[in-house]
């Protein structure tokens, strides 16, 4: 079974008299354990699509089954459960509480669990280590690098355990050694089995993953596996 | 999120951001200062007033026209002119010989100017009996107090308070020198000991005149203001009130003590009354400060308001990562509800501080001054303050809790 499953789905925003029509009938089903790109220009409505499967947004028609359970059902608790288990999120501007340790942010979706207290510091040190920042339990925020910011974002985002992670544009800030890395810590996460959902316009960074599933103006135009692109893009050169 | 991770959250990000949560509890501190400050120089300036009357005398009886009110002191006290005590009223208590009554002494006063050659000041007068200087265990510095028989003989002799002799006689003796009031000479026979303050009122910024002599040329009356009378011990403080309301009904021909057209009160009763209108006092004086609360809560609220702005980018994160609206509404609760307990805790200790340095000026400049903190107004003060917390607090709290996640985490 698919673990997203996307069915027409549609999403319009109303401004006054004015509606803009954002998501087009999209779509598309993801596997457990995949690695997929959405990606297109800006303004596409690939972040749309992302905070819908995301539980941050609702969806205006058609249907979004997670785990086969329809989401357009859930209430508001309901959808902050959805979050607090089963997603994590990277953004592209990091999103870490300044003046606030590395610990305390790494901990942050933990309040919001009946998770022990007593487990919290010994959870942020398995998800840092993860990323490589566990000699950086005590510093602050405000005192890392871009690229460590990312990986301390990536920490929060997998605390929970959660079942995807969503990464927005996760090395949009970064130089590109920094996001290199980054996206590195995602593909590993996703060896290692976890879905990885990643939203960006540049094709270098959509290409750390398996599947590419390209936007524009609110409706799917291409849907490939990495290896398939890259054979079309080769036949392109050939051709030229 | 319970309320345990809620404060612990709370903590951390004020004491992330210590210049914001200092300025939102300057409101409280302020409000919660002042507001202990007042209950308790209230508290001290009652006990100043109650030791001036207690250190007068637990066995003096004080007598006033009017009758009695069934709540609060008789009409007299509050500035209301009854005429129905006399001269003779006094003269019959002392007659009929109660072994008990020491002496009783009688009292008009008013204020007038004195003149001694180019000198002018204006002073209160007393018209009182000879008995007074026993009654009142007051003391002549030199010279003498006038007698009974210059009391009834209307001589037109006066005793000065040691300050209008010093105001009026720099380096001369003012016995036997003469001064008049309102056209009127009158001889200087003594001047009296210093007694100092009693009763808000300067006791030794006042002259001595027998009391006839002063209802009749200086006043134009026939009435006493009050009396007093002293009893030789506590114990026969109740008895001789009984005796003294009965002589006086006798003198005024009344049978039904209801129509009683006089008040006799004892030292303590007469300190009950006197507590009860101190005690609105301070109620009002509480009721004043605790506005200084109020507006240190609206500041808060001001402070919270923004911090929501503010923070619209950590809400939305917070709710990304799994908080419902109860989460952020508890969250921005606690942390103003936290602000204001603390603020109220630091409002206390600099009010307790304070109201202990104005005691002790008080009482090194002579007053008897008590310093009182009543555990009430502390309870009262943080109570207060951390309920102004929880009602000034949920207006940001809603207004964070309703926040889009989306909308949030795109605010720059």
């Amino acid at each position: 079974m698919s673990l997203i499953q996307a069915k027409n789905l549609s999403k319009e925003y109303k401004n006054g008299e004015v509606t803009t029509s954002v998501l087009k009938n999209i779509t598309f089903s993801i596997k457990a354990g995949e690695f997929v790109a959405i990606m297109g220009p800006s303004g596409s409505g690939k972040s749309t699509l992302m905070h819908i499967l995301g539980f941050l947004d609702a969806l205006s028609s058609g249907e979004y089954l997670f785990n086969g359970k329809n989401v357009s059902t859930l209430s508001d608790d309901e959808l902050a459960l959805m979050r607090s288990r089963e997603v994590g999120f990277v953004f592209q501007s990091f999103n870490l509480l300044s003046r606030t340790t590395v610990l305390d942010n790494t901990i942050l979706p933990l309040m919001y669990t009946k998770d022990s207290r007593l487990e919290w510091e010994a959870k942020a040190r398995v998800a840092l280590e993860e990323v490589g920042l566990s000699h950086r339990l005590n510093h602050f925020s405000d005192q890392l690098s871009g690229g460590e910011k990312q990986r301390v974002a990536i920490a929060r985002a997998l605390i929970n355990k959660p079942s995807i992670i969503f990464a927005d544009e996760p090395t949009g800030n970064l130089d590109s050694k920094s996001g290199l890395q980054v996206m590195r810590i995602l593909q590993k996460l996703n060896e290692e089995g976890k879905t990885i959902i990643l939203v960006t316009h540049e094709k270098y960074t959509a290409e750390h993953a398996k599947r590419i599933i390209r936007i524009k103006d609110g409706q799917i135009f291409a849907d490939e596996t990495v290896r398939e692109r890259q054979l079309a893009d080769k036949t392109d050169e050939l051709v030229k | 999120m319970n309320y345990l991770n809620s404060m612990h959250c709370a903590g951390k990000i004020l004491a992330a951001n210590k210049a914001r949560s200092f300025l939102s509890m300057l409101g409280v501190i302020i409000g919660v200062m002042v507001v202990i400050i007042i209950i308790s120089v209230g508290a001290g300036a009652q006990s100043l007033i109650l030791n001036q009357i207690k250190s007068m005398g637990s066995n003096l009886v004080g007598i006033l026209p009017g009758k009695s009110e069934d709540k609060g002191p008789p009409v007299a006290v509050m500035g209301v002119v009854v005429t129905t005590l006399k001269y003779e009223d006094g003269r019959a208590i002392m007659n009929r010989g109660n072994s008990h009554i020491v002496g009783v002494a009688s009292y008009v006063r008013g204020i007038d100017t004195i003149i001694f050659g180019d000198t002018k000041t204006d002073t209160n007068f007393v018209g009182t009996t000879a008995s007074m200087i026993y009654v009142e265990d007051a003391k002549v510095e030199y010279g003498r107090f006038f007698t009974e028989d210059e009391e009834r003989s209307l001589a037109r002799v006066v005793v000065l308070g040691s300050q209008t002799a010093g105001d009026l006689f720099t380096d001369e003796d003012p016995l036997g020198k003469q001064i008049r009031i309102k056209k009127t000479a009158f001889t200087i026979i003594g001047v009296m000991k210093p007694r100092g303050v009693s009763g808000f009122e300067n006791q030794d910024d006042q002259i001595f005149v027998p009391l006839p002599t002063a209802q009749k040329l200086l006043l134009g009356i026939n009435h006493v203001s009050f009396m007093r009378a002293k009893i030789d011990s506590g114990e026969y403080v109740d008895s001789s009130l009984e005796f003294i309301k009965d002589v006086l009904r006798e003198q005024h021909g009344i049978t039904d003590p209801e129509n009683d057209d006089f008040t006799v009160q004892s030292a303590a009763q007469g300190l009950h009354a006197l507590t009860q209108i101190t005690n609105a006092l301070r109620f009002f004086l509480a009721a004043v400060a605790s506005i200084a609360l109020v507006v240190g809560g609206f500041g808060i609220m001001n402070i919270m308001l923004a911090a929501v702005q503010e923070r619209t980018k950590e809400i939305g994160l917070r709710k990304a990562v799994g908080a419902k609206h109860s989460d952020i509404t508890r969250q921005f609760l606690v942390e103003t509800v936290t602000i204001t307990f603390f603020g109220g805790l630091l409002g206390i200790i600099f009010g307790l501080l304070i109201s202990v340095v104005i005691a002790k000026v008080a009482q090194n400049m002579g007053y008897k001054w008590d310093l009182v903190i009543t555990f009430s107004s502390v309870l009262l003060a943080v109570s207060v303050s951390v309920g102004i917390g929880l009602i000034f607090g949920i207006v940001p709290a809603r207004r964070a809790s309703r926040l889009s996640p989306i909308e949030a985490l795109r605010y720059e």
